[in-house]
Protein backbone atom coordinates (compact mmCIF):
# COMPACT_ATOMS: atom_id res chain seq x y z
CA UNK A 1 0.00 0.00 0.00
CA UNK A 2 1.75 3.24 -1.00
CA UNK A 3 1.24 6.41 0.58
CA UNK A 4 0.88 9.56 -1.58
CA UNK A 5 0.73 12.54 0.37
CA UNK A 6 -0.93 15.47 -1.40
CA UNK A 7 0.57 18.75 -0.24
CA UNK A 8 -1.97 20.95 1.57
CA UNK A 9 -0.13 24.02 1.67
CA UNK A 10 0.93 25.83 -1.62
CA UNK A 11 3.84 27.26 0.15
CA UNK A 12 5.83 24.07 -0.18
CA UNK A 13 6.90 24.34 -3.88
CA UNK A 14 9.21 27.13 -3.67
CA UNK A 15 12.44 27.17 -1.72
CA UNK A 16 12.83 30.58 -1.29
CA UNK A 17 12.75 31.79 1.82
CA UNK A 18 12.43 35.80 0.68
CA UNK A 19 9.39 35.19 -1.58
CA UNK A 20 8.14 32.34 0.03
CA UNK A 21 4.22 33.05 0.43
CA UNK A 22 2.88 32.68 4.16
CA UNK A 23 -0.02 30.33 4.47
CA UNK A 24 -3.25 31.48 3.50
CA UNK A 25 -4.83 28.57 5.32
CA UNK A 26 -5.86 29.32 8.50
CA UNK A 27 -4.86 25.43 9.67
CA UNK A 28 -1.70 23.34 9.95
CA UNK A 29 -1.96 19.71 9.55
CA UNK A 30 -0.28 17.18 11.46
CA UNK A 31 0.03 13.65 10.63
CA UNK A 32 -1.31 11.05 12.26
CA UNK A 33 1.13 7.87 13.26
CA UNK A 34 -0.42 4.76 11.92
CA UNK A 35 -0.29 1.05 11.92
CA UNK A 36 -1.10 -0.84 8.84
CA UNK A 37 -1.12 -4.45 8.67
CA UNK A 38 -2.49 -7.44 6.71
CA UNK A 39 -4.63 -10.26 7.42
CA UNK A 40 -6.09 -12.68 5.53
CA UNK A 41 -9.39 -10.62 4.79
CA UNK A 42 -7.91 -7.68 4.20
CA UNK A 43 -5.77 -4.49 5.33
CA UNK A 44 -6.14 -2.73 8.88
CA UNK A 45 -5.20 1.00 9.08
CA UNK A 46 -4.52 2.00 12.80
CA UNK A 47 -4.24 5.83 13.23
CA UNK A 48 -3.96 7.97 16.31
CA UNK A 49 -6.48 10.76 16.49
CA UNK A 50 -6.37 12.14 20.16
CA UNK A 51 -8.62 15.27 20.69
CA UNK A 52 -11.04 14.53 17.61
CA UNK A 53 -14.67 13.36 18.33
CA UNK A 54 -16.73 10.82 16.03
CA UNK A 55 -18.60 14.16 14.81
CA UNK A 56 -15.25 15.71 13.52
CA UNK A 57 -13.68 12.64 11.40
CA UNK A 58 -13.59 12.81 8.04
CA UNK A 59 -12.83 9.63 6.36
CA UNK A 60 -13.97 9.78 2.83
CA UNK A 61 -12.32 7.27 -0.12
CA UNK A 62 -12.25 9.49 -3.61
CA UNK A 63 -10.49 8.38 -6.67
CA UNK A 64 -8.67 5.15 -5.24
CA UNK A 65 -7.50 7.79 -2.72
CA UNK A 66 -7.86 7.18 1.33
CA UNK A 67 -8.25 10.44 3.15
CA UNK A 68 -8.43 10.84 6.79
CA UNK A 69 -9.07 14.02 8.53
CA UNK A 70 -10.20 15.01 11.75
CA UNK A 71 -10.62 18.34 13.72
CA UNK A 72 -9.53 18.68 17.05
CA UNK A 73 -10.70 20.05 20.31
CA UNK A 74 -8.77 20.63 23.67
CA UNK A 75 -10.89 19.25 26.83
CA UNK A 76 -9.65 21.32 29.47
CA UNK A 77 -11.27 24.95 30.39
CA UNK A 78 -9.30 27.73 31.77
CA UNK A 79 -6.34 29.35 30.79
CA UNK A 80 -2.88 27.81 30.47
CA UNK A 81 -0.52 27.82 32.89
CA UNK A 82 1.77 25.02 31.64
CA UNK A 83 1.79 23.37 28.10
CA UNK A 84 3.45 20.73 26.55
CA UNK A 85 1.75 20.30 23.55
CA UNK A 86 -1.05 22.10 21.17
CA UNK A 87 -3.64 20.08 19.11
CA UNK A 88 -3.70 20.52 15.46
CA UNK A 89 -5.89 19.28 13.11
CA UNK A 90 -5.04 16.02 11.48
CA UNK A 91 -4.52 15.14 7.72
CA UNK A 92 -3.62 11.76 5.94
CA UNK A 93 -3.89 10.29 2.26
CA UNK A 94 -2.72 6.75 1.39
CA UNK A 95 -3.43 5.54 -2.19
CA UNK A 96 -5.64 2.16 -2.35
CA UNK A 97 -4.65 -0.73 -4.55
CA UNK A 98 -6.78 -2.84 -6.65
CA UNK A 99 -7.39 -5.34 -3.86
CA UNK A 100 -9.24 -3.56 -1.67
CA UNK A 101 -13.09 -3.79 -2.10
CA UNK A 102 -14.22 0.04 -1.29
CA UNK A 103 -17.66 -0.61 -0.80
CA UNK A 104 -17.09 -2.33 1.93
CA UNK A 105 -14.24 -0.14 3.82
CA UNK A 106 -15.60 0.54 7.31
CA UNK A 107 -13.99 2.56 10.16
CA UNK A 108 -14.45 2.91 13.85
CA UNK A 109 -13.23 5.51 16.24
CA UNK A 110 -12.54 4.71 19.73
CA UNK A 111 -10.49 5.91 22.21
CA UNK A 112 -9.16 8.55 19.88
CA UNK A 113 -8.06 5.55 18.01
CA UNK A 114 -8.99 5.32 14.19
CA UNK A 115 -9.76 1.58 13.29
CA UNK A 116 -10.13 1.32 9.27
CA UNK A 117 -11.14 -2.31 7.92
CA UNK A 118 -10.11 -2.27 3.86
CA UNK A 119 -11.14 -5.79 2.48
CA UNK A 120 -9.72 -7.63 -0.03
CA UNK A 121 -12.20 -8.33 -2.77
CA UNK A 122 -12.91 -12.05 -3.25
CA UNK A 123 -10.34 -12.67 -5.82
CA UNK A 124 -7.54 -11.56 -3.93
CA UNK A 125 -8.35 -13.38 -0.43
CA UNK A 126 -6.22 -16.65 -0.80
CA UNK A 127 -7.86 -20.04 -1.92
CA UNK A 128 -6.82 -23.37 -0.54
CA UNK A 129 -6.70 -25.95 -3.10
CA UNK A 130 -7.51 -29.77 -2.22
CA UNK A 131 -4.82 -32.33 -3.59
CA UNK A 132 -6.84 -34.98 -4.81
CA UNK A 133 -4.72 -38.28 -4.82
CA UNK A 134 -5.79 -40.44 -7.63
CA UNK B 1 28.25 48.62 -5.24
CA UNK B 2 25.28 46.94 -3.92
CA UNK B 3 23.89 47.80 -0.74
CA UNK B 4 23.19 44.77 1.79
CA UNK B 5 19.93 44.97 4.21
CA UNK B 6 21.49 42.70 7.14
CA UNK B 7 17.99 43.32 8.75
CA UNK B 8 16.35 41.98 6.08
CA UNK B 9 18.87 39.21 5.93
CA UNK B 10 18.15 38.15 9.09
CA UNK B 11 14.89 37.78 8.63
CA UNK B 12 14.89 35.08 6.06
CA UNK B 13 17.32 33.25 7.52
CA UNK B 14 14.65 33.51 10.70
CA UNK B 15 11.97 32.52 8.44
CA UNK B 16 13.65 29.58 6.58
CA UNK B 17 14.24 28.42 9.59
CA UNK B 18 10.88 28.45 10.77
CA UNK B 19 9.77 26.66 7.70
CA UNK B 20 12.58 23.99 8.36
CA UNK B 21 11.52 23.54 11.94
CA UNK B 22 7.94 23.59 11.09
CA UNK B 23 8.90 21.02 8.13
CA UNK B 24 10.46 18.77 11.11
CA UNK B 25 7.60 19.51 13.87
CA UNK B 26 5.19 17.77 11.47
CA UNK B 27 6.45 13.98 11.49
CA UNK B 28 7.86 13.99 14.86
CA UNK B 29 5.51 16.09 17.28
CA UNK B 30 3.92 15.35 19.06
CA UNK B 31 4.39 11.35 18.85
CA UNK B 32 7.74 10.13 17.58
CA UNK B 33 8.48 6.53 18.26
CA UNK B 34 11.05 6.96 20.78
CA UNK B 35 8.89 10.25 22.92
CA UNK B 36 6.80 7.36 23.90
CA UNK B 37 8.63 5.52 26.71
CA UNK B 38 9.95 7.29 29.39
CA UNK B 39 12.52 4.57 29.81
CA UNK B 40 14.04 5.28 26.16
CA UNK B 41 13.91 8.97 25.88
CA UNK B 42 14.10 12.65 27.72
CA UNK B 43 10.26 13.10 27.12
CA UNK B 44 7.92 11.83 29.32
CA UNK B 45 4.72 10.09 28.57
CA UNK B 46 1.73 11.00 28.11
CA UNK B 47 2.51 14.93 27.56
CA UNK B 48 0.36 16.96 29.55
CA UNK B 49 -1.27 20.30 29.50
CA UNK B 50 -2.53 22.44 33.02
CA UNK B 51 -4.88 25.29 33.11
CA UNK B 52 -6.35 26.98 35.54
CA UNK B 53 -9.30 29.07 36.51
CA UNK B 54 -10.50 30.72 39.67
CA UNK B 55 -11.35 27.02 41.35
CA UNK B 56 -9.75 24.55 39.58
CA UNK B 57 -6.62 22.76 38.09
CA UNK B 58 -7.28 21.01 34.61
CA UNK B 59 -4.98 18.59 33.64
CA UNK B 60 -5.17 17.31 30.25
CA UNK B 61 -2.79 14.39 28.97
CA UNK B 62 -2.42 13.18 25.19
CA UNK B 63 -2.99 9.33 25.82
CA UNK B 64 -4.46 8.11 22.24
CA UNK B 65 -5.49 4.26 21.84
CA UNK B 66 -5.54 3.76 25.84
CA UNK B 67 -7.59 1.26 28.16
CA UNK B 68 -9.98 3.38 30.15
CA UNK B 69 -9.75 0.25 32.62
CA UNK B 70 -6.29 0.63 32.91
CA UNK B 71 -5.76 3.86 33.75
CA UNK B 72 -5.15 4.96 36.95
CA UNK B 73 -4.94 7.88 39.29
CA UNK B 74 -3.29 8.50 42.61
CA UNK B 75 -2.23 11.86 44.23
CA UNK B 76 -0.55 12.17 47.04
CA UNK B 77 1.82 15.02 48.92
CA UNK B 78 0.60 17.42 45.87
CA UNK B 79 1.54 15.43 43.19
CA UNK B 80 -0.74 13.96 40.88
CA UNK B 81 0.46 10.68 39.26
CA UNK B 82 -0.87 8.85 36.16
CA UNK B 83 -0.50 5.59 34.79
CA UNK B 84 -2.00 2.87 32.39
CA UNK B 85 -1.43 1.07 29.30
CA UNK B 86 -1.64 1.94 25.86
CA UNK B 87 -2.31 -1.76 23.71
CA UNK B 88 -1.35 -2.74 20.24
CA UNK B 89 -4.18 -3.24 18.10
CA UNK B 90 -6.99 -3.67 20.72
CA UNK B 91 -7.64 -5.98 23.07
CA UNK B 92 -6.89 -9.91 21.83
CA UNK B 93 -6.15 -8.93 18.83
CA UNK B 94 -2.65 -10.40 18.09
CA UNK B 95 -0.99 -9.13 14.89
CA UNK B 96 2.39 -11.27 13.19
CA UNK B 97 5.34 -9.18 12.82
CA UNK B 98 6.02 -10.07 9.32
CA UNK B 99 1.90 -9.14 8.23
CA UNK B 100 2.76 -5.25 9.21
CA UNK B 101 3.18 -2.65 6.20
CA UNK B 102 3.99 -0.14 8.37
CA UNK B 103 4.21 0.42 11.89
CA UNK B 104 4.22 3.61 13.36
CA UNK B 105 2.30 3.86 16.65
CA UNK B 106 3.95 2.71 19.92
CA UNK B 107 2.64 1.02 22.58
CA UNK B 108 3.55 -0.08 26.46
CA UNK B 109 3.05 0.67 30.25
CA UNK B 110 3.39 4.50 30.88
CA UNK B 111 3.27 6.01 34.35
CA UNK B 112 3.99 10.04 34.82
CA UNK B 113 4.08 12.08 38.14
CA UNK B 114 3.55 15.84 37.90
CA UNK B 115 3.61 18.28 40.65
CA UNK B 116 0.86 20.65 41.08
CA UNK B 117 1.46 24.54 41.74
CA UNK B 118 -0.61 24.03 45.00
CA UNK B 119 -2.75 22.46 47.57
CA UNK B 120 -5.94 20.59 46.01
CA UNK B 121 -9.02 19.12 47.22
CA UNK B 122 -8.10 15.04 46.82
CA UNK B 123 -11.56 13.89 47.73
CA UNK B 124 -13.56 15.97 44.97
CA UNK B 125 -10.60 15.28 42.03
CA UNK B 126 -12.55 13.95 38.71
CA UNK B 127 -11.22 12.44 35.49
CA UNK B 128 -12.81 11.85 32.18
CA UNK B 129 -11.66 9.96 29.04
CA UNK B 130 -13.13 11.28 26.31
CA UNK B 131 -11.15 11.17 22.51
CA UNK B 132 -8.08 9.87 23.57
CA UNK B 133 -7.63 12.68 25.92
CA UNK B 134 -7.64 12.51 29.38
CA UNK B 135 -9.12 15.30 31.59
CA UNK B 136 -8.72 15.32 35.36
CA UNK B 137 -10.06 18.18 37.42
CA UNK B 138 -8.64 18.81 40.77
CA UNK B 139 -10.44 21.62 42.59
CA UNK B 140 -8.12 23.99 44.40
CA UNK B 141 -8.03 23.15 48.24
CA UNK B 142 -9.76 26.79 49.93
CA UNK B 143 -6.62 27.35 51.22
CA UNK B 144 -5.12 28.18 47.94
CA UNK B 145 -7.73 29.73 46.59
CA UNK B 146 -7.30 33.49 45.93
CA UNK B 147 -8.81 36.10 47.70
CA UNK B 148 -10.01 39.25 47.02
CA UNK B 149 -9.11 42.09 49.32
CA UNK B 150 -10.78 45.54 49.46
CA UNK B 151 -8.77 48.66 49.59
CA UNK B 152 -10.10 50.98 52.28
CA UNK B 153 -9.80 54.13 51.60
CA UNK B 154 -9.51 56.70 54.27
Amino acid sequence: MAERTIPVTTTVKTTEASTREETRQEERYLTPPVDIYETQEGLVVIADLPGVSKENADIRVDNNVLTIQGKTQHLAPGNPVYTEYTLLNFFRQFQLSEIVDQEKISADLKNGTLVIHLPKVEKAKPKRITVNVA
Amino acid sequence: MAYRDPFREMESLRREFDRIFNAIEQWTFPFSRVSFLPGRSARQYPMINLNEDKDNYYVEALAPGVNPKTIDLSLANNCLTISGEKLVAGAGIEVKPEAYHRSERACGKFTRTIELPSEVDADKVKADYQNGLLLVTLPKSEKAKPKQITVNVG
